[in-house]
């Protein structure tokens, strides 16, 4: 039979070698991880506390004045961001938005903080796109439970092993289309600042960066949405917020309790992502 | 004095670049290295030379490595091999520190789509090469805005390329390579996305800007009447290899072979041919010595009825027509001074032929072609058109 046919190899044990890489990893790194434990533990928490301090409806109304002013003095989004937040904070959950709102925040700017560099490198080098590519496609198929594991191995539950998944599911737009972006900058230009005797950093500061920023924005804005869908997930580990509410409403079946908890996701969403989107505008 | 000096360059494109490049040196044709290596020639075993404050033009159609040729000279391309010089500096030896140096000061670059920066103000590109340099912001900003001024685009210093039209934005790439100050100045097809009109309109700013700067230029142009209209010399280029080098005239009337004829053959003649190539040898008499009979007979024998007067020394001192002659001969007249008149017109020998055309339409006489008071030749209607008509390449019939 054809089945049989493969049969003589025998079954390789992946699965193995990834663990005790794992665990070699969690054994050497361990006090590193420990440090990021509890400094991104620490950090994260203080950074939800200060939201707390702002009274809610002092933060709808910045919020909507921002959404205002980011729209070209619109009503839309700003009309739509008192409505959508009051109604998180009618139904109890404003302590459990500003959780979202600080893994959110800062699984986003770590991405970028990785992700903008990484694009550059591989908008520079061929041999760094080929490598990188095939990464980042890894990254982006693989499903986002799968990164809980190794997670939680290294930083045990709670908000930081979140962070770590998210930032791992929701780099690859931020690294691919710095990269495209910068791919995109007509060569005239490119050459016109070689030919004036620009640096590389110069032409990079000066030239890539500028022209590259609104396929930058693009991919940022895609990174803080995956970041966002992670939520869900992450708390599966114990990772505070919204996400948290649904997962207990799946648990239990409570149809209402997980409606009102995605509601309430999806508005934070779309605020975001006008927000963010609003942020890239060209000026010429 | 030579500026620039290509020796021998070459640039390979594709794979199996050191097996093509012995080809090279075997003085394999590019077909055949093509064929045995897969690699693309750009360049081939270039070797010119550009004068200080000459406009050296290379023309070629697409594809016919002009632009890799340019590219070559401050090495946005690395050349293959060969070796480039400027001002007696081997700049395909330089490092990169040492590159830039160059680029900062010595050479700046024209683009065909205006190389413009979309996100920087007009100003802001004036700038760009002094500012990559380091000049401090306020030095730069006086520099870029006089440079902005002399374009006439002081007033837009603020806008975005986007906002203004073609011919503009290319005023201010010229602007901002002019801004940095450079000796040599390399413009790839700079006026070839512009319309016809403002394409003249800016070469003309360009040859007055060379007679005030005296910049060592070199020009890229698929255009063989902008070629003959701004270059000094011309390098006509023909799938990576420089078929002719040499002033446009040079090209006209004496072309390498078919290749060159053919693109010659629909050029205005009489902007680039002198009047030197269409003039024939006078029928001339010594004013002095000679009388109304000598004058007679001659023109009797070369069947004109004009003849040009000179004296000893080949002066020009006038005509004597026919009927003048016949009648001062009735009289019995000796001397040729009583119907001596002085009313041709004359032109120096360099003058382009397009401009004696409306005079020598207006004059019932020939032109006669002097130069420092020598007779030189005269211009007859029939024999100018001829030599504006003859496509054969030997444009002049002096030399009949």
């Amino acid at each position: 039979m054809m089945n049989k046919m493969l049969d003589f190899i025998p079954s390789l044990p992946v699965a193995d070698w990834v663990e005790t890489f794992m665990d070699l990893l969690t054994d050497n790194f361990a006090s590193m991880f420990s440090f990021i434990q509890k400094w991104g533990k620490n950090s994260m928490e203080s950074f939800t506390d200060l939201l707390l301090l702002i009274p809610p409806i002092l933060f709808i109304l910045i919020v909507a004045i921002i959404a205002f002013f980011a729209t070209k003095k619109k009503f839309g989004l700003a009309v739509f961001t008192i409505v959508g937040l009051t109604f998180i904070y009618n139904q109890d959950l404003w302590k459990e938005l500003m959780n979202t709102v600080t893994l959110v925040v800062f699984s986003s700017i770590i991405a970028i903080i990785i992700g903008i560099p990484i694009g550059i490198l591989m908008s520079k080098s061929n041999v760094a796109e080929n490598i990188i590519k095939p990464i980042l496609d890894f990254m982006q198929t693989m499903p986002g439970f799968v990164y809980l594991i190794p997670a939680v191995a290294f930083f045990g539950i709670g908000v930081v092993p979140g962070v770590f998944a998210s930032v791992i599911f929701a780099l690859p737009p931020t690294v691919r289309f710095t990269n495209l972006g910068i791919r995109q900058v007509p060569k005239e230009l490119v050459e016109a600042a070689d030919s004036y005797g620009s640096t590389g950093w110069q032409k990079l500061y000066k030239l890539e960066l500028p022209l590259a920023k609104s396929t930058i924005m693009a991919g940022i804005n895609q990174t803080v949405l995956l970041s966002l869908s992670m939520v869900v997930i992450a708390s599966m580990i114990g990772a505070p917020g919204l996400g948290r509410d649904v997962l207990s409403a799946l648990q239990r079946a409570q149809v209402g309790n997980g409606f009102v908890a995605g509601i309430s996701l999806v508005i934070f969403a779309i605020i975001i992502d006008r927000l963010t989107q609003s942020l890239n505008k060209k000026k010429y | 004095m030579e500026k620039i000096k290509v020796e021998h360059v070459t640039k390979i494109f594709g794979k199996h670049i050191n097996a093509a490049m012995k080809l090279v040196e075997q003085k394999k044709s590019k077909t055949e290295i093509l064929k045995e290596t897969g690699a693309t020639i750009g360049v081939y075993d270039a070797n010119f030379t550009v004068n200080e404050g000459e406009i050296f033009v290379i023309m070629g159609l697409s594809g016919s490595g002009k632009s890799t040729l340019i590219r070559l000279l401050n090495r946005l391309i690395d050349p293959t091999n060969g070796n480039i010089y400027i001002d007696g500096q081997n700049i395909s030896k330089l490092n990169k520190k040492e590159l830039r140096k160059i680029r900062r000061d010595k050479m700046s670059m024209v683009f065909q789509n205006f190389g413009l920066f979309p996100h920087r103000t007009i100003l802001q590109n004036t700038e760009y090469g002094l500012e990559i340099k380091g000049v401090p912001k306020e030095e730069r900003r006086l520099k870029a805005e006089k440079a902005l001024d002399n374009a006439g685009l002081l007033p837009y210093k603020d806008q975005y390329p986007s906002q203004l039209s073609g011919g503009m934005q290319q005023r201010v790439g010229l602007a901002r390579a002019l801004a940095n100050d450079p000796d040599i100045l390399l413009m790839d097809e700079a006026f070839s996305a512009l319309d016809p009109l403002i394409r003249k309109e800016m070469q003309d700013e360009l040859l007055d800007l060379q007679q005030r700067m005296k910049k060592t230029i070199v020009f890229i142009t698929h255009d063989l009447n902008e070629a003959l209209r701004i270059g000094d010399r011309i390098a006509l280029m023909k799938d990576g290899e420089i078929i002719q080098i040499g002033t446009g005239e040079e090209i006209l009337t004496n072309p390498a072979n078919d290749y060159v004829r053919s693109f010659t053959e629909d050029v205005d003649r009489s902007k680039v041919l002198t009047v030197e190539n269409a003039m024939i040898r006078p029928v001339s008499i010594n004013v002095e010595a000679d009388g109304p009979k000598v004058a007679l007979q001659l023109m009797r024998e070369e069947k004109v009825s004009v003849i040009l007067a000179v004296d000893k020394q080949r002066n020009f001192k006038g005509y004597i027509t026919a009927n003048d002659a016949l009648e001062a001969s009735k009289r019995g007249e000796r001397h040729l001074h009583g119907i001596l008149r002085n009313d041709m017109q004359t032109v120096p020998p360099d003058t382009l032929i397009q401009d004696v055309l409306g005079p020598m339409s207006d004059s019932p006489t020939p032109i006669a072609v002097v130069e420092n008071g020598k007779l030189l030749g005269v211009l007859i209607r029939g024999v100018v058109i001829e030599t504006l008509s003859s496509s054969n390449g030997n444009g002049g019939v002096d030399d009949e």
